[in-house]
């Protein structure tokens, strides 16, 4: 069914506001599949702004937004429900449904969504909670575990339907350098194992550079992207003074070196 | 300069020459201890041009900051000239802080001009009126998926709910019910009394609690047990981006959260009011049998009985269950609308108990009109 020369998601001149202020103005680019796809920039860049216009929390005022080649923005509700199932969200606290046990919480996209019997819902929810090292936890409650934990289950929760696409929202706020590394690694590993094109919203250089095919770089003065690239690429060879700034975390002149090897 | 106790206190020695004030500068500057004013040092002398020289700072901090930017700010003003030398060079940079343009302050609100006040309310509240149709709505949409099987609607919250807003409410809305009665019975007796016809109370606490009270009662005590609550769970459930999880997954947050919630209370006034009723008439038996009246409760319920017909009951059951569907409507909406963050939550419990209030308020006196049409 997938064409493969068709991108997974593709963004046309996309502009955001929330009522007449302009957060972003004709953003496009497009993310390949399978690829680890990172949207960066400082805080207040509008990141996790073109995150919620992207998966239709909010409509672009102009532009459109498309999966595998179908339109989002101005799908009919049937198509809207049906594209809404081919990606899964992680959000920043993990949005648990804090009145549920892990188990529900994944379960409900299966029971709404799936046709699939009880027993069947069950063992993947075991298989998820146990793909993100929850074996054991379903029947906590979300208040009863810890932030990494919540993260993970929301993680569990996103794969639940075995998406095409995982949208992160700052998957590494909060968590300390080596959880954030464990959820990196996670990350990779769905990736490399389903094939999951995966778009992280994010400013954690250390991610960015571990695990990051790609970036784009939205800058808050300039409402839009100002690079676009590998981000050891990036932080070397780029022209533009805010993006080695922020790669390198400090006003840094112009290194001629090759990108050393991380 | 007047003796100080510490040892290496901070001095600023000023010497006048020809018009030139040289300030020496010295000892240790901190904030927390005392320290020299720039205005005494400068007091009494006429002065044309300024050297600030801090050879002799041993130790400082922001004080010394401060006294450098309050000298060059009363040298910039009256337009002397100011050099200083030898000191420290953090220093400068500090001051130089200090001169930093501060963005200007936000604009305070004040007191906008009448017309402009109302103009605003005006339009605050045809949004909020737009945003309440709007839900309503929803729900009808909601309904509509419903009966077509389609809607994502959960019996295993609607039931949990019907058990928080229905069965656990019992004692709260029996007691206040009761006590109601009680105060209706004593109000009348004041005027049926004067007639010799204390039988009366019978009828006048009947038709007051079937027809109003009764139904009155159980929607205010659920609005603010129920409805705030409503508000404050889909609020907090906002802040925490579970709705957000909700919409992407494609699933409706009114057919999941807001329609169990109203059938909830759609389900559980009507019997909520019947007991209220039950109880308000016990009210009154109670103090009717009491002295001074001394009416037996079989003669009390048997006038009750000549007056209270099943359109009194039936009215009052209406009147219940719409009551319980706008207490639903009021804490749902608020909830939704809530801001993503703790007092947001807060506002909106707040706010929850306040429309639906309003809401049964008016909705009660259209009732009075259409039944008093209707002739029921």
């Amino acid at each position: 069914m997938k064409a493969d020369d068709t991108f997974a998601i593709e963004l046309e001149g996309v502009t955001c506001a929330y009522g007449d202020r302009i957060v972003l103005e004709h953003v496009s680019f497009a993310v390949k599949r399978a690829e680890i796809f990172f949207i960066i920039g400082g805080s207040g860049c509008g990141k996790s702004t073109l995150l919620r216009h992207m998966i239709g929390l909010r409509q672009p005022t102009k532009g459109n937004v498309r999966y595998s080649g179908r339109d989002f923005t101005r799908a009919t509700p049937a198509e809207r429900k049906d594209l809404l199932r081919t990606f899964g969200v992680l959000y920043q606290g993990g949005a648990l449904w804090t009145s549920m046990t892990l188990r529900e919480n994944v379960a409900l996209p299966l029971e709404l969504l799936t046709d699939l019997t009880r027993r069947e819902r069950e063992a993947v929810v075991r298989l998820k909670l146990a793909q993100v090292g929850l074996a054991g936890y379903e029947d906590y409650y979300p208040a009863e575990i810890s932030g990494g934990m919540k993260k993970r289950a929301g993680l569990a929760r996103a794969l639940a339907l075995d998406p095409d696409v995982v949208f992160f929202d700052e998957p590494s706020a909060g968590l300390d350098p080596i959880t954030s590394r464990k959820l990196d690694d996670q990350v990779r590993e769905i990736r490399d194992t389903h094939g999951t094109t995966i778009v992280i919203v994010s400013h954690e250089l250390a991610s960015i550079f571990d695990i990051a095919d790609r970036v784009i770089m939205l800058d808050r003065e300039a409402k839009g992207i100002i690079a676009e690239g590998d981000p050891r690429e990036l932080r070397d060879r780029s022209e533009d003074p805010r993006v080695r700034e922020f790669l390198h975390r400090r006003g840094a002149p112009v290194p001629q070196k090759g990108g050393d090897a991380t | 300069m007047p003796s100080d106790p510490a040892p290496n206190a901070a001095r600023a020695d000023a010497t006048l020459d020809d018009g030139r004030l040289v300030v020496r500068l010295g000892g240790d500057w901190r904030v927390t201890r005392a320290h020299p004013d720039w205005l005494d040092t400068v007091a009494g002398h006429d002065v044309r041009r300024i050297v600030l020289t801090g050879g002799d700072v041993t130790d400082w901090d922001s004080s010394l900051a401060l006294y450098l930017r309050e000298a060059r700010v009363w040298a910039a003003e009256r337009g002397i000239e100011l050099a200083d030398e030898r000191l420290p060079e953090g220093v400068c940079r500090l001051a130089d802080l200090l001169d930093a343009k501060s963005a200007p302050p936000p604009q305070p609100p004040g007191l906008p001009n009448l017309l402009t006040g109302l103009g605003v309310a005006t339009v605050q509240l045809w949004s909020e009126l737009k945003e309440l149709a709007q839900l309503v709505g929803e729900c009808v949409f909601s309904v509509a998926r419903f009966f077509r099987g389609q809607a994502q609607f959960r019996w295993r919250d609607c039931l949990a709910e019907m058990q928080q807003c229905g069965v656990m409410a019992v004692p709260i809305v029996g007691l206040i019910s009761f006590l109601v009665g009680v105060t209706l019975a004593y109000t009348g007796a004041i005027v049926v009394r004067q007639y010799g016809g204390d039988i009366w109370i019978a009828d006048m606490v009947g038709l007051a609690v079937v027809r109003e009270m009764g139904p009155m009662m159980a929607a205010v005590v659920l609005s603010g047990r129920t409805g705030a609550a409503f508000a404050a769970t889909l609020g907090n459930m906002k802040a925490n981006e579970e709705i957000d999880a909700l919409e992407t997954l494609g699933v409706s947050p009114v057919d999941f959260l807001v329609m169990p919630r109203i059938a909830a209370l759609l389900l559980m006034m009507p019997p909520l009011a019947l007991y209220s009723d039950v109880l308000g008439m016990l009210g009154g038996m109670a103090v009717a049998a009491a002295p001074p009246i001394n009416i037996p409760p079989n003669l009390y319920w048997a006038e009750t009985q000549t007056i209270v017909d099943l359109s009194d009951i039936s009215t009052g059951l209406i009147k219940a269950a719409t009551f319980g569907g706008l207490i639903g409507l009021a804490g749902c909406l608020r909830g939704l609308q809530a801001d993503r963050s703790a007092a947001g939550v807060g506002q909106a419990a707040t706010a929850a108990v306040v429309t639906a209030i309003l809401l049964i308020i008016v909705a009660n006196a259209i009732f009075a009109v259409v039944f008093d049409i209707l002739g029921w």
